[in-house]
């Protein structure tokens, strides 16, 4: 499709906009029950309201009239989802729930407006400046609230916020990655360049590699230069936005995107590289949806859609990887992140990154690609049914023996890590992309 | 709507927890996956945990003469799960425990609500399977399908879960509970309650728990697909499958228009021009004889003119499964409203009634394919419509009691697998006829006198 034609065709709304538009997409839907059989949130709770098709039910019985869309149960109901589609490949009819729990979520808001609470988190994300300011306070007070766990790499609550966030699962048990005081962002140069480059490449490094996982960041910007390409790191750039958009708060992810659009057409770059899966799932899927009709940004967004790549696959199928040489000897299972596997694609390819590492045997588990209970802050938000889906992941890592879990997603990597401490063994948990780095740093040793 | 009193009678018999009733719970119990049905919503969904909690529920809901409505996952095809008269759902969701796996008896002992596929995994590291394989094996439960006796791709040559089921433990209608059969082979003793409550949808006693025959899982088998430009060599195949003594465990159809719809949805290179194809599977434990299996349906494929295609490995099998695995989803997908019928016929009618779907398409302008398993007879014809064309679906409506008529004339069967529920409850007396009909009733009134298990399904409601 040519940029021109689709400027032809932009709808005026889009689902994002009114929640009428979604009504062929809830027609899809035959009531058949097969999202029973994936649905991680009625694995847990095993009552209706909890699967797909009853939350399309819903929708219908809302646009219908026979459901007020204010009901506290009806935004009770549409918020206890993790947004994971693992719905959505067991679907025979192929239905976008995605889309329709986004579209709902907006239109709740667009209805009762935010929870303060999230109107002033979400208000500060739209102010690069304030959220980074915030976000290294915290990072900076941290020690107050909570104690340091492996060698300054995860936290725990100390006990007086213990007992006060037992509730939601802040409890002394607990542990969070470390915030960073300095972000990844802010550690490295704004271009690395390399002599004769394969590509340029331009790293949306998304807040969760940029403030919890800096490490992990730095690795994924290595394993580039270690092949030759040209790694570009805007300081433009924010969050992506998927954080914000699963809430309902369209404005504010349209001006994230709009925001991060533009910092990366600066770039020049021909390919936009993520260690997220959430995160290249916006730029290739969400952003398009979102700027729709928006003649500027839509056709912009539609062009960097095509140049988005999860780093594994940038690495296997536009680049040919230099082969790492340095030995591991580690026993690795790998986790598919939902947003990865089912928003991206992304499955075969990380594998095959980790079958090529010298040592590393890689042990399946059952059920890889079943979720986490992460979904952002789903696992603060509904603690309880997300313990119950993680612990069900702790118990499939541990029967594979592993010794680590890799995965590569953040967001995973925080749920893994209190999973693993609290119902596991305390496997070690890393972004994938880590493993091949600290090959390859191996073979220079 | 029941009063508060009775609700917190309910909570204190089964926990607060337990039972629900807000709008958006109740609303997501007044469906289940049957298309064109009226919904309603119950006045309350109970999640019992035990036996005994179902009891004091059931002797509570006759005190007070609310219906109760059983449900597994609510994935039936006949409506046999919806509140018809509100009143309580009881869903058996929470009742989900494999209580034993017996590999020297070929037996498991589970509650209602465990799901046929967790059965088979927990049993497969025994080399065991139970073989009742419904469309919905990954979601339904052990409770709702023998309630549904419900049948599915293997019932040629493995039966339908009335087979696998050696005992039971039932609540009735008068709160007592039941238990009958067990682990052993043969049991002649007394009537024979299992036949009594499998297939009887809910109406005539509450399943609790099952105990489920397993048999060791085939070692080998063989799969291959044949395309047919006429629908008689397909029939003939079928017959010539049979005819050589080879009892596939999957011999299944689809039509032209199925085919050329699930061509154009997954584009895996079916062959549209084709009138019919059969998808075929030969298993069993030894490899020579699976072999020997497959090499005579090879032959009788070829000498009913069919373009064969074998499977050499797994992946080769999964593309022949990709065909039948995508026809109700392709078909599905050219409208928002799909009506799955089952009628039955004998084996040998298997062309007719093809024939006579396809006419009965043509004559009332419908969109209308069929696929189903021709080994046992049983045939999905499947009607595409628009819920909001009224003319359209007037004239489905017609197509479907013309369908029933159809194979009743050919000597078959209402349902083959969905069961009666109240989607077909009004056709029963064109199969049963006025005395059929007397002992339905008899039969249901001396267990549930007061009408109040599944109400509306099935039986006819007495109006007193």
């Amino acid at each position: 499709m040519t940029a021109a034609t689709t400027t032809a065709t932009r709808p005026t709304k889009t689902y994002h906009d009114e929640l009428a538009v979604i009504r062929a997409e809830l027609d899809k839907c035959m009531k058949c029950g097969n999202c029973m059989a994936v649905c991680p949130v009625y694995g847990a709770e095993k009552k209706e309201a909890a699967v797909t098709r009853s939350k399309i039910a819903v929708a219908q019985a809302v646009l219908d009239g026979d459901l007020e869309l204010d009901d506290p149960e009806v935004y009770e109901m549409a918020f206890n989802c993790l947004v994971c589609k693992s719905c959505m490949t067991n679907c025979p009819t192929k239905v976008n729930f995605d889309r329709i729990m986004l579209a709902l979520r907006a239109a709740l808001v667009r209805q009762n407006g935010l929870p303060w609470l999230k109107r002033m988190i979400f208000s500060t994300l739209k102010h690069p400046k304030l959220f980074d300011a915030s976000m290294r306070l915290g990072a900076a007070l941290q020690p107050l609230a909570f104690r340091s766990e492996q060698g300054g790499r995860a936290i725990s609550p100390r006990s007086p916020f213990a007992l006060a966030g037992g509730a939601i699962g802040f409890d002394a048990d607990r542990r969070l990655p470390a915030p960073q005081v300095t972000p990844l962002r802010e550690q490295v140069p704004e271009v690395v360049r390399v002599t004769n480059p394969v590509a340029r490449a331009a790293f949306f490094t998304g807040d969760s590699l940029n403030y919890f996982y800096p490490d992990a960041g730095r690795d994924l910007i290595e394993v580039l230069t270690a092949n030759n390409v040209e790694v570009h790191i805007p300081r433009g750039q924010n969050c992506c936005g998927v954080p914000v958009l699963v809430h309902g708060d369209v404005d504010t992810v349209r001006t994230l995107a709009r925001n991060n659009i533009d910092a990366f057409e600066a770039t020049g770059c021909d390919y936009l590289i993520t260690g997220c899966g959430s995160c290249g799932g916006a730029w290739q899927h969400d952003y398009t949806e979102l700027l729709a009709s928006d003649p500027v940004y839509g056709p912009k967004a539609e062009k960097w859609a095509g140049r988005t790549y999860d780093i594994s696959t940038f690495l296997t199928r536009i680049i040919s990887l230099r082969p790492p040489r340095g030995r591991i000897d580690k026993v690795v299972t790998y986790h598919d992140s939902c947003h990865l596997k089912k928003s991206m694609g992304v499955a075969a390819e990380p594998r095959e990154i980790l079958r090529m590492i010298p040592g590393l045997s890689l042990r399946e588990m059952s059920a890889p690609d079943s979720c986490c209970g992460s979904g952002g802050s789903y696992v603060l938000t509904h603690f309880q049914t997300a313990s119950t889906i993680g612990r069900k992941k702790a118990e499939d890592i541990e029967r594979t023996g592993a010794d680590t879990v890799s995965v590569g997603c953040p967001a995973c990597m925080m749920q893994l890590l209190d999973n693993v401490h609290r119902f596991g063994a305390q496997q070690e948990v890393t972004h994938t992309i880590s493993l091949l780095a600290e090959s390859y740093r191996r073979e220079r040793a | 709507m029941l009063d508060k009193e009775i609700i917190a009678q309910l909570e204190a018999l089964a926990g607060k927890d337990n039972v629900l009733t807000g709008t958006v719970d109740r609303l997501t119990y007044s469906y289940d996956a049957t298309a064109d049905l009226p919904r309603k919503m119950p006045d309350v969904v109970v999640l019992p945990t035990d036996t005994a909690m179902v009891q004091a529920l059931v002797r509570f809901a006759r005190e007070h003469r609310i219906p109760i409505y059983p449900r597994g996952a609510g994935t039936n095809l006949s409506g046999g799960t919806v509140p018809l008269k509100q009143g309580i759902v009881l869903s058996f969701q929470q009742m989900n425990k494999i209580l034993d796996i017996d590999p020297a008896n070929l037996t498991a002992v589970v509650q209602p609500g465990v799901v046929i596929g967790a059965l088979n995994a927990a049993v497969a590291p025994h080399g065991l399977i139970y073989p009742p394989d419904p469309g919905t094996v990954a979601t339904a439960t052990m409770g709702g399908s023998a309630a549904e006796n419900s049948g599915g791709l293997r019932g040629l040559k493995y039966g339908v879960t009335k087979n696998y089921i050696m005992g039971m433990e039932v609540v009735l209608a008068n709160g007592e509970a039941v238990r009958f059969g067990g682990k052993t082979v043969k049991n002649v003793t007394a009537y024979d309650f299992g036949t009594l409550f499998i297939g009887s949808e809910g109406t005539l006693g509450i399943i609790t728990e099952l105990t489920a025959k397993l048999i060791p899982a085939p070692k080998h088998r063989r799969t291959m697909t044949g395309a047919f430009r006429t629908l008689a060599d397909a029939g003939n195949a079928v017959a010539g499958i049979i005819a050589a003594q080879v009892i596939p465990a999957t011999l299944e159809i689809m039509d032209r228009m199925t085919i050329r719809t699930v061509e154009d949805f997954a584009r895996i290179g079916l062959p549209t021009e084709a009138e019919a194809l059969l998808l075929i599977e030969v298993d069993g434990m030894s490899a020579d004889l699976v072999q020997a299996e497959a090499e005579a349906v090879m032959q009788v494929v070829r000498d009913n003119h069919g373009d064969l295609k074998t499977a050499e490995t797994d992946q080769e099998r999964d593309r022949l499964w990709t065909a039948r695995r995508n026809a109700l989803p392709a078909l599905a997908s050219l409208n928002n409203t799909v009506i799955l019928e089952d009628a039955t016929v004998p084996r040998s009618r298997i062309t007719d009634m093809l024939v006579a779907c396809e006419q009965i398409g043509r004559k009332y302008d419908l969109v209308l394919g069929t696929f189903g398993h021709a080994g046992d007879g049983n045939l999905h014809p499947t009607i595409l419509c628009d819920k909001n064309d009224q003319d359209e679906m007037a004239r489905m409506h017609k197509a479907v009691d013309e369908i029933f008529q159809v194979a009743l004339d050919f000597g078959g069967t209402l349902s083959g697998e969905h069961g009666i529920g109240m989607a077909k409850m009004r056709y029963l007396g064109n199969e049963l006829g006025d005395s059929g009909l007397n002992l339905l009733r008899s039969i249901k009134e001396s267990l549930d006198p007061d009408y109040l298990l599944n109400p509306g399904k099935m039986v006819p409601v007495r109006e007193v």
